[in-house]
């Protein structure tokens, strides 16, 4: 199977769900393997749910919510806000740069 | 998707959407009408005047952090005249607060702002791991918040400040609104979404972030690459405040702007004369002389309880308790006395 090598940083607090590590290489499935989507592209939805399912080592209600980012979960492919790249549908490409920062902790 | 432009100098590549308007904007766009906004907020308020001293309350996290890079930017674009200082508190928690105070002694030297630390163990003795051993984790945030807002006054007065600024953004104010309505609190409703808050602390708080929403204060600090820390305080389990962030999380995914529109709900509650004169009248705290409503006030009762080991004087009815006990003992534990006006001999560590 063909596979995309992304950057994932986690900001904010949240890399503490993630082995207390900020940046993270990983290599996902380039196109979706099973469910609903399969055979789809890899996106950012599937790529948060590859994240839960590989990466995550504690409190995933605290990253995903109802099949998606939880809100207050501020996410950036490549140094832009993914607000403008389509959110969980944008399409990943090979080296791709995906930050996840909570601003749900304290001020 | 093709890169979108920017929609207010029609040239750069957008990188963020702009939680407040929609629009789609540049970085530098963005670090222009982010930091304009908070200079308008500060001028419409009067917030300032020339030559005054004014304290940041600095936790070391991202609304303080950048709170504190963005009055220093803009104490110098506009010769706003102020000196500047960065005040923090120790509440003196282990594995939180040290790490995060870390983080404050760095922001002293990037932003070359005197920092002056205020602890409870110095004040009051006591350390809120030693409060939380004493008295457990169900009410450890009252005890926290009353010896937080008695050591930031006193810490102030200590630098000789005119007031204190926090970082307290938009979408925490809409939270505290959401909570007050929840909670039927009319009296605090009615004064939480002011942008100065002048009697209920001894010295004078603003917020110059009100309007600021924490999307783009976050978005500000990454692309700043300014160095904040975020990690959760071990003893918060504010359960509360929790639910109702989240619950303004799910309102603002499913239209930006429930944030300022909850702000003007609350600004639009006006209290009534009578629902003020309930207010208690302020007094001098009789053993410490800071401000209070009662003979001591609450850092007082709370310091008293602890010491006595008993943790019930967070409510009236355990004050009395307290109180119908008799006399203090002559060795306990008490807040040095307050004196306001020998305030400028204190000098900010360097
Ligand atoms: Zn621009
Ligand atoms: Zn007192």
């Amino acid at each position: 199977m063909a596979h995309l090598k992304l950057k994932i940083e986690f900001g904010g607090g949240l890399e503490l769900l993630f082995s207390n590590q900020r940046t993270h290489f990983v290599a996902i499935p380039s196109t979706v393997p099973q469910g609903d989507n399969k055979g789809q592209p890899a996106d950012i939805n599937f790529l948060t749910h590859w994240l839960r399912d590989n990466l995550l080592k504690e409190r995933p209600e605290l990253f995903i919510d109802t099949g998606t980012v939880r809100p207050g979960i501020l996410v950036l492919v490549n140094d832009t806000d993914w607000e403008l790249e389509g959110e969980g549908e944008y399409k990943l490409r090979e080296d791709d740069e995906i930050v996840f920062i909570s601003t749900l902790h304290g001020g | 998707m093709a890169p979108k432009s920017c929609a207010l100098c029609q040239n750069s590549k957008a990188i963020l959407r702009r939680p407040k308007t929609g629009q789609h904007i540049c970085k530098h766009c963005f670090f222009t009408v982010f930091e304009t906004e908070v200079h308008n907020t500060i001028i419409q308020a009067h917030l300032f005047k020339p030559g005054d001293r004014v304290a940041i309350g600095a936790s070391g996290g991202k609304d303080s952090t950048v709170l504190a890079y963005v009055m220093k930017t803009l104490n110098d674009r506009y010769q706003y005249g102020l000196n500047l200082f960065l005040l923090s508190v120790d509440e003196g928690i282990t594995g939180y607060r040290d790490d995060s105070l870390e983080t404050v002694k760095r922001n002293q030297e990037q932003y070359d702002m005197p920092l002056k630390i205020v602890s409870y163990e110095e004040l009051y003795g006591w350390t809120m791991d030693r409060v939380v051993s004493a008295i457990g984790k169900k009410n450890n945030c009252t005890f926290c918040g009353v010896f937080r807002r008695q050591a930031l006054d006193r810490g102030a007065s200590g630098l000789g400040v005119d007031q204190i600024v926090t970082g307290h953004n938009a979408d925490d104010i809409a939270e505290t609104v959401l909570m007050n309505i929840m909670r039927g609190d009319i009296g605090r409703l009615g004064r939480c979404t002011a942008i100065c808050t002048q009697g209920e602390d001894m010295i004078r708080r603003s917020k110059p972030f009100k309007y600021a929403y924490e999307k783009e204060i976050v978005m500000y600090a990454y692309f700043k690459k300014l160095d904040y820390f975020s990690t959760e305080c071990i003893y918060s389990p504010d359960a509360y405040r929790g639910h109702a962030r989240a619950f303004l999380k799910d309102l603002e995914a499913a239209r930006p702007s429930a944030i300022i529109d909850i702000i003007h709900s609350g600004e639009a509650f006006e209290l009534k004369e009578e629902v003020r004169a309930t207010q208690k009248s302020q007094q001098t705290c009789k053993r410490c002389g800071y401000m209070s409503s009662n003979d001591l006030c609450k850092a007082c009762s709370l310091l008293e309880s602890l010491e006595r080991g008993m943790s019930t004087a967070i409510t009236d009815k355990g004050r009395r308790k307290l109180e119908a006990q008799g006399l203090t003992p002559d060795n306990m534990r008490t807040i040095p006395y307050f004196h306001p006006s020998s305030s400028v001999d204190a000098e900010a560590e360097s």
